[in-house]
């Protein structure tokens, strides 16, 4: 479904993404993992056409993504800082992304409604803690039944409860057949929802398998250790 | 996004200020047309200052709901073209109401509709530049320093270039010359366009006269407003060219 093709990207003289290649189909979830600054909201950020790779191709069902924008009402991004107009009130703000995506006629509101965020609809987002911003931003995320879900770290400033409402969520899409990608630092929350893994390090991608597979080769049943245990036979891989 | 801009303090008292200026050059002159000047001083300093500055600031704040913005299915051209509306749509309302409705009631003649039209103008140009500007820097300190060197050159570094070049080349007719220069400058079209449309340009000698045939010309009047056109045109088309390229 989204296919990288020698991907490169250059920021001044960091190397963000080195000659990715890689293929994600429907029905998967997959975790992307790997220390701070190794490219992975840079891959994010390419795959919505936020940054322009210096070489090579993505491809979104066969066709290439590069300066087409029309592709994007299918995907559901959640970024890992939502920083949002802060005159505007959550109402307002989710009203005008329902506007700017006139096509789609029912939105769902599912976790509009879990998080209870209509009571607050009046509070201009400035006045929010970061774990409403990530709420609203999931919220928004979700709210267009994209074939494709971008999660960049979801759970990070989400309380236990609001995490496991959006987990929750993640598997009922899941379950739809729907490409999900997500990255995030706490594996042990991965564990239940992924299937595969990609773990990247300064901007390569060091290895991507299912998940069963990976816990097979390193005889571990736990994905944190798994993926721990898979970089020391680095030379192995 | 106009709803956001237009609840924004620094509008409100952009507006407030303007207008309290304008009132108070009208009531406290005993007649409008010097009222008209101390305007004409103010608007030429105060409008583009604000302009160049409140942009800047608005484009980079606006950087995150950008990214929020162009997750969406929307062009970039789209998305650069709608902030620039919103954002000056929502300076020239702050200027009309401001210093546009005492013009109206103070001055109902060409001077009074030539100010207002300028004025406009004048923040349309300043928005287009500030665009530009943010385009050169992600830093937004930076490119809030580039803003207010942009103002400070057009509203007063290009002047003082322009007396020197006049005191060293005095021996030579360069009037024509330097009819031309200010073309380079949309302050100074905006300021010499108004200046001549006021009684006071029959005090401003063999030069006002010369400037007086072109400018006051209906040729002259077209040149100038097509000038500015162009002074908001190009600044605001290489920095969209420069954002379709950007990295977010």
């Amino acid at each position: 479904m989204i296919r990288f093709e020698q991907v490169n990207k250059h920021f001044g003289k960091l190397h963000a993404l080195r000659n990715v290649s890689l293929n994600c189909e429907a029905g998967q979830c997959i975790a992307l993992v790997g220390p701070n600054g190794c490219g992975k909201t840079t891959l994010f950020k390419s795959i919505l056409g936020l940054v322009v790779p210096d070489s090579g191709d993505i491809s979104f069902d066969g066709s290439t993504l590069i300066r087409s924008h029309l592709y994007r009402s299918r995907i559901g991004y959640m970024p890992q800082i939502g920083r949002y107009p802060s005159n505007l009130s959550i109402g307002q703000l989710i009203y005008l992304i329902r506007q700017l995506r006139e096509e789609e006629t029912q939105a769902d509101l599912e976790l509009l409604e879990e998080y209870h965020l209509e009571s607050m609809f009046e509070k201009p987002m400035r006045s929010l803690s970061g774990g409403t911003i990530q709420k609203v931003s999931a919220t928004i995320a979700f709210m267009f039944n994209p074939s494709v879900l971008i999660l960049d770290e979801p759970t990070a400033g989400l309380d236990p409860l609001a995490s496991e409402i959006l987990k929750e969520k993640i598997k009922k899409e899941l379950a739809k057949g729907k490409l999900i990608i997500i990255s995030s630092h706490l594996l042990n929350e991965l564990d239940e929802l992924a299937t595969q893994v990609i773990y990247m390090q300064e901007g390569e991608i060091k290895y991507h398998r299912d998940i069963t597979e990976l816990k097979e080769i390193t005889g571990e049943t736990m994905l944190s250790k798994a993926v721990v245990r898979m970089l020391k036979q680095a030379s192995y891989v | 996004m106009l709803a956001d801009i237009l609840k924004n303090r620094v509008l409100l008292v952009y507006t407030l200020l303007l207008g309290a200026l304008a009132w108070a050059s009208f009531l406290l002159e005993d007649n409008s047309s010097k009222g008209m000047l101390t305007l004409l001083n103010i608007i030429i300093l105060t409008v583009p200052l604000v302009s160049v500055l409140f942009s800047t600031i608005y484009v980079y704040n606006f950087n995150e709901f950008l990214e929020l913005l162009l997750s969406q299915p929307l062009k970039r051209s789209t998305v650069w073209l709608g902030l620039y509306a919103g954002v000056s749509l929502s300076l020239m309302l702050s200027f009309f109401i401001g210093a546009g409705i005492p013009l109206l009631i103070f001055q109902l003649n060409t001077a009074g509709f030539m100010m207002l039209a300028l004025g406009i103008l004048v923040s349309l140009v300043f928005v287009s530049l500030a665009f530009l500007a943010t385009m050169f820097t992600r830093d937004k300190s930076k490119g809030v320093g580039i803003a207010v060197m942009l103002w400070l050159f057009y509203a007063l570094l290009f002047d003082g270039l322009i007396l020197f070049i006049l005191f060293q080349l005095s021996d030579y007719p360069i009037e024509g010359a330097l009819m031309m220069i200010s073309f380079l400058n949309p302050i100074d079209l905006a300021r010499i366009m108004i200046l001549l449309h006021l009684d006071v340009s029959a005090m401003l000698g063999y030069t006002g006269a010369l400037f007086f045939d072109f400018f006051g010309s209906s040729t002259g009047i077209l040149l100038t407003f097509i000038a500015l056109c162009i002074w908001c045109w190009i600044p605001f088309q290489i920095s969209l060219r420069k954002f379709k390229k950007e990295n977010l």
